[in-house]
């Protein structure tokens, strides 16, 4: 975390779906980390952003765009710092935080979300750059009540263990049969190597994609 | 990631424009956005190219193959036409990176793209490649992933693409659009190795734009194909690997295109190995005599040594691969 740059320290907008009065882990969490990520701000953030934090608000703002996307069949506008990307967007503006920071480097998958019908890894996606694209994530999938047939699978089949990369995986597994290689282990294996799962899930993994595959 | 202004363009003359003014070009973004995030790379302006019409596969006249800048690397693979006339491009990006990566990345950027030396993406380490004159702190380190051909004293680094190094191997032009119009770069002439100035790494002058790569045409019946040796079998970049494509008529090898991944500074051709088959008949043991000249000039360091005979014993295996065995 000590790596973080402002673009995703941006708050959460008013639509972020959190108005409930309890506190979710997820806001609790967010609450009691603010006051050492405060101290830590000054330290981490170099160069031409060495500032203390009142000259930081009287500096000219960072070059900021709007954007319009639908994300899961809900046109969203916002405005967004350009060095947002479409990960944080998701997790820090709009409350789904469904797809996971893993690496943060495109090297994991845990990000991975549909754009247009595509996987990609969202922490390499600018939201600048979304402007009209469709975007479906993890929590796009279920028709209301009933999961998604792959999601199903990953229950039935018992496809991880700590679930970190799940939604990445059933995201990216998604893709997979979209793009059909789905023809035997082997094949499903390699085309959904740009998801890592640490606690090595994989034979389970390849069986829910198979499975579900089959199925369709 | 440093603060940048953002602009989308939607015909090229917008984009060279600028371009010009010092605006840098985004097509797929997968090594740039890394990049920017480590502040290797800082641009001020970033320049949104992927609404321009590059993004067609076509069938040049003379029966060669010309892939728009910004197809995806996915597109790319996929298409009908690149995988019959020239599958060493279709295996060479389908054994890259990962599916949601091709997705994105296009083929002007993947030969764009940056190396993976790990002093060059730490900003704390010394790098004559992102600090000119800072030094290489790859020489005296952990260098088993560097190049041992067309090193220089400034740089090790290697060129990470598998696409480029069909692309080398086949003799392909990158066709380039800039503010003084249109030309055409070999691309053994379009990457640059490192000598003294490893910072500049393509022949682009200021404001250029890639908009596609041409690969000529080849006498027919050809195979082709592309081995990739590393150390995990999926989402890895190479160790070594070769592409291959030949032409045999009449029992005879008439045309031979080679080259080297993994082990250059840029990818590698090999006109020696080439050379060692036109003419001849496909044999194990012309596999072997050729592909023994694949590591000639190699400066190995400390701790990649395996890498010659690892390149030699790769280019005779895909020679078999695609010759065949007799």
């Amino acid at each position: 975390m000590s790596t973080e740059l402002p673009e995703s320290a941006v708050p959460p907008t008013t639509d972020a779906g959190e108005s409930s009065s309890a506190p979710t882990r997820r806001t609790f969490i967010a609450t009691s980390t603010a006051v050492g990520g405060a101290v830590v701000a000054g330290g981490v953030i170099g160069g031409s952003f060495l500032a203390a934090p009142e000259e930081v608000a009287a500096a000219e703002a960072p070059p900021s765009s709007r954007v319009s996307l639908t994300v899961n069949g809900t046109r969203r506008t916002v405005t967004v710092d350009n060095r947002t990307s479409l990960l944080d967007l998701l997790r820090e503006h709009l409350g789904l935080v469904g797809s996971k920071k893993g690496c943060n480097a495109g090297a994991c998958g845990a990000c991975t979300v549909l754009v247009d019908g595509r996987r990609v890894n969202s922490c390499l996606t600018l939201a600048v750059r979304l402007e009209g694209a469709e975007v479906t994530t993890i929590e796009g999938l279920a028709d209301g009540d009933r999961l998604h047939p792959l999601q199903q699978a990953f229950i039935d089949e018992d496809a991880f263990q700590c679930g970190y990369c799940t939604p990445g995986q059933i995201v990216s597994g998604v893709g997979c049969i979209q793009e059909g290689h789905t023809g035997s282990p082997e094949e499903i294996r390699e085309w959904m190597s740009g998801n890592i799962c640490r606690c090595g899930c994989y034979v389970k993994i390849v069986r829910a994609v198979e499975q579900t595959a089959a199925r369709k | 990631m440093h603060p940048f202004t953002y602009i989308r363009v939607s015909d090229t003359r917008e984009a060279l424009n600028a371009g010009r003014r010092g605006g840098r070009y985004i097509a797929g973004g997968t090594t740039l956005v890394d990049l920017m995030r480590e502040t290797v790379e800082r641009p001020e302006a970033l320049v949104d190219i992927s609404g321009l019409p590059l993004d067609e596969v076509t069938v040049t006249e003379r029966g060669g193959l010309r892939i728009g800048a910004l197809v995806t690397m996915s597109e790319a693979a996929a298409h009908r036409k690149v995988r019959t006339l020239f599958p060493v491009i279709s295996e060479a990006l389908e054994l890259s990176a990962s599916a949601q990566l091709r997705n994105m990345a296009t083929i002007g950027g993947n030969i764009m793209q940056r190396t993976r030396c790990t002093y060059f993406r730490d900003v704390t380490a010394d790098c004559n490649r992102r600090e000119p004159g800072s030094g290489c702190a790859a020489l005296e380190g952990v260098n088993r992933t560097h190049a041992i051909l067309g090193t220089s004293d400034a740089c090790v680094a290697t060129h990470p693409s598998d696409v480029a190094v069909a692309f080398a191997a086949l003799e392909a032009q990158v066709r380039l659009l800039g503010p003084d119009g249109e030309r055409q770069v070999p691309f053994a002439d379009f990457l640059l190795r490192p000598g003294s100035t490893p910072n500049r790494e393509q022949a682009l002058r200021k404001g250029e734009l890639i908009t596609a790569v041409e690969i000529p045409a080849l006498p027919r019946p050809l195979k082709s194909g592309y081995l990739k040796v590393r150390d995990r079998q999926s989402y890895e970049f190479a160790l070594t690997s070769a592409a291959v494509a030949l032409h045999v008529r009449g029992g005879l090898i008439r045309e031979a295109r080679v080259a080297a991944g993994g082990v250059g500074t840029v990818p590698w051709k090999l006109p020696a190995v080439e050379r060692h088959l036109v003419g001849e008949r496909p044999s194990d043991s012309l596999w072997t005599a050729a592909a023994a000249k694949a590591a000639e000039g190699a400066r190995p360091l400390q701790h990649n040594r395996f890498k010659v005979e690892l390149l030699q014993r790769t280019v005779e295996r895909q020679l078999r691969i695609v010759g065949g065995t007799k």
